[in-house]
């Protein structure tokens, strides 16, 4: 579903070009549940940005398919409607938008892409009761501007809330269990084990096993100065949970000096 | 003094009071004629002035004439379909054509015990139930304001007994017809104790007339008093449009002004309010749309004359184009308005870079014990908001359009009818880029 060969990205920051990925390989196939995991400012969110097409970052080499397309060719929005899904790390404030609208809006512009008539305010409204009562979300954030004022554990709700709505293929979610109680943890876990099936890729970016507990990945990648320098099934996770990255880098600085 | 050749000049204006409403009453002449001696004797603005700095009305002086339009054409289809419209709408409704009232047009309604709406043009001719003072203001305000004392035509005046309350509310809806006619509306509210109502000014232009209006609305809350008033501006694309709201406030009164500036070429609108009394609450709420070449500037001021009183002031510009807009908001606390709370806001997006914007809050503070705080912004509009919303195959036209909403919706929000709010929603909508999408979708 995805092919991400030897991606470069390097940032314009401010008239110096900062390398921040340095060669990322990754193929992620339709079905598959894939962790990345990595010290903090290693580039996760870089590489799932540039994946959803945030504008400002340079690709200087390597390519990206996803589905058989260029996917570094697309727009933002062209992204979405074939079906590629990012869960923000840092969820954005729309002021004077309501919840409601911005989800409806989305929506019916996926629809209207596939040759699907717009959902009407009946359909619409019960297809997302239902969704917010899954991710456990409270119905009046919906009247509620986009994310503003939001907790930060509804703040990350509402990103599985629209990610529920969406349906995507491809879901990418970065650190969604990040600064979540247990409860909400498991909810998020429930919707992403809800969204798995045959069809359909997940990519999770996360610092803890937890997640990995109740949504087990069948790839764990960890990514280290913009590069993917190990991967290996679940139990990599736990070891790394155990011993730290330190350990993975140093094996990895010592194969390359081998 | 102006001592330059006035070109708008000519003897005949000094015989336009002998043709107007009240002119068989001495002292409504009188009145007229110093009025139009005043201002002859200044002239229009300058540049030069501090108040225009920003602001060149010169186009108004070339015009052929400026004496008031006297025969109304008959309305454009489009007027004629909004007044059917509004006339079906729980509102009492009074429709001016070029500055004069279109009874044909109007539906009045039945008013409650205490309430009287009449036009000013009647009132002036019988002049005995119109005190003198309410309608000779001419050294208050701009010179505009004496323009307009002397060349008034007409205007709805609305007259509250103590403690009654209007639940529809008044819609004043002023449409200007023809080309290059000049339109000098007069509105005059008063209050009293305790007395409620909601005052909507809405003025429609056609396409392409070079009209100019010139007008002046005077609000007198008494003690307790509260005024809801909302004024749309929605003038033809060549239209000049100069504009006084002002308001004086008795103790523990509330007055709330909203204005939405969105058609025009050039506008200028002084909205002005004093409060003369203990614990006085003053809101006033602004929004302008530019694109093009549209020219508005928002002058507000507010006198905090008595102690306890509160004011909040949230204004709000979006500009695309070459349009030029300018917000001047000053609060003045004088001496012994102890207490007092002011809060001032002036936010503006720019989306072009031909577009500009001046803004400038004044604050000018002479008691003790206030809280008084302003700030201005001028910025575009954000790329994170815009990838959060292409993100989730929003295309990027529809979701700048989204973000403009969102940023005007702040302003609008604050609308307390319901249906004026959706009417004006959708009038901020029809402007956007894909705005009708998003209005279905509300
Ligand atoms: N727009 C930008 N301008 C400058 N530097 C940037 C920008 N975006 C990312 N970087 C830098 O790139 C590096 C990688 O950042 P990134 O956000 O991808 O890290 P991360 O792995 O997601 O970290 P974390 O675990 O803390 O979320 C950091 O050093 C960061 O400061
Ligand atoms: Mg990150």
């Amino acid at each position: 579903m995805l092919t991400v060969k030897n991606l470069h990205v390097a940032i314009d920051d401010n008239g110096n070009g900062k390398k921040i990925l340095r060669g990322i390989d990754l193929n992620v196939k339709a079905g598959e549940v894939h962790a990345i995991m990595g010290p903090n400012a290693s580039g996760k969110s870089t590489l799932v940005q540039v994946l959803a097409g945030r504008e400002g970052y340079q690709v200087t080499a390597g390519s990206v398919r996803y589905l058989g397309q260029d996917l570094l060719a697309m727009t933002p929005e062209q992204r979405a409607r074939e079906g590629v899904f990012l869960a923000f790390q840092y969820p954005v404030e729309i002021p004077g938008v309501s919840n409601a609208l911005f989800l409806k809006t989305a929506l019916n512009a996926m629809r209207k892409y596939h040759g699907l008539p717009d959902l009407d305010a009946m359909d619409f409204l019960s297809l997302v009761r239902k969704r917010m009562k899954h991710v456990g979300m409270d119905e009046a954030l919906l009247s509620r501007a986009v994310n503003e004022g939001f907790s930060g554990g509804e703040k990350k709700r509402n990103e599985i809330l629209q990610l529920s709505v969406l349906e995507p293929k491809l879901a990418i979610l970065d650190e969604t269990d990040s600064g979540l109680d247990i409860d909400a943890l498991k909810l998020v876990a429930d919707g992403v084990n809800d969204m798995r099936s045959p069809e359909r890729a997940i990519v999770l970016v996360t610092h803890y096993q937890r997640l990995l507990d109740y949504t087990v990945p069948d790839i764990v990648h960890v990514l280290s100065q913009g590069r993917i320098i190990k991967s290996g099934g679940p139990e990599l996770a736990r070891e790394l949970e155990q011993h730290g990255y330190g350990w993975v880098e140093a094996e990895s600085t010592a194969r390359q000096v081998a | 003094m102006n001592t330059q050749p006035k070109s708008w000049y000519n003897m005949e204006l000094e015989h336009v009071p002998y043709a107007l409403a009240g002119h068989n009453v001495p002292w409504v002449l009188a009145a007229r004629q110093s009025a139009f001696a005043r201002f002859a004797a200044h002239g229009f603005p300058t540049r030069h002035e501090e108040e225009w700095k920003y602001t060149d009305v010169s186009v108004i002086g070339r015009r052929t004439s400026l004496a008031p339009d006297n025969i109304p054409p008959d309305p454009s289809s489009e007027a004629k379909l909004l007044a059917w419209a509004l006339a079906s709408e729980d509102i009492h409704l009074m429709v001016f054509v070029n500055g004069h009232y279109a009874p044909g047009l109007s539906m009045v309604g039945d008013l409650p015990a205490g309430v009287r709406m009449t036009s000013l043009a009647d009132m002036l001719d019988d002049a005995a139930d119109l005190p003198e003072s309410l309608f000779d203001q001419q050294h208050k305000h701009t010179i505009f304001a004496a323009l307009n004392n002397a060349f008034a035509t007409d205007g709805a005046v609305l007259n509250l007994a103590p403690r009654t309350v209007l639940k529809a509310p008044i819609y004043l809806l002023f449409i200007a017809s023809g080309h290059g006619v000049a339109i000098y509306p007069r509105n005059i509210v008063v209050a009293g104790d305790g007395a409620r109502a909601t005052v909507i000014e809405h003025y429609m232009g056609t396409l392409d007339a070079h009209n100019f209006t010139n007008v002046v609305t005077q609000i007198s809350l008494s003690a307790h008093a509260e005024i809801e008033h909302c004024k749309l501006l929605q003038e033809g694309p060549a239209a000049t449009h100069i504009a006084g709201i002002h308001a004086e406030q008795a103790a523990d009164s509330h007055f709330v002004s909203h204005i939405f500036s969105l058609g025009g070429r050039l506008a200028r609108n002084d909205i002005t309010a004093q409060l003369l009394g203990r614990g006085c609450h003053c809101t006033l709420n602004g929004l302008y749309l530019l694109d093009d070449r549209q020219h508005m500037d928002h002058h507000t001021r507010i006198d905090h004359l008595a102690a306890e009183g509160v004011s909040r002031e949230h204004y709000r510009g979006i500009l695309d184009g070459e349009s030029r807009g300018i917000f001047n908001g000053k609060v003045v606390v004088h001496t012994g308005a102890n207490k007092t709370d002011a809060h001032q806001a002036n936010h503006n997006l720019l989306l072009s870079r031909q577009a500009e914007v001046d803004t400038k809050p004044q604050l000018e503070i002479f008691a003790d014990d206030v809280k008084c705080t302003h700030g201005a912004t001028v910025g575009q509009l954000d790329d994170n908001s815009l990838f959060y919303l292409r993100s989730r195959g929003i295309d990027a036209e529809l979701a700048r359009s989204v973000l403009i909403y969102g940023f005007a919706n702040d302003i609008i929000g604050r609308v307390g009818v319901p249906d004026l709010r959706t009417r004006i929603e959708h009038l901020v909508l029809e402007r956007l880029p894909q705005g009708d999408q998003i209005k279905e979708l509300l």
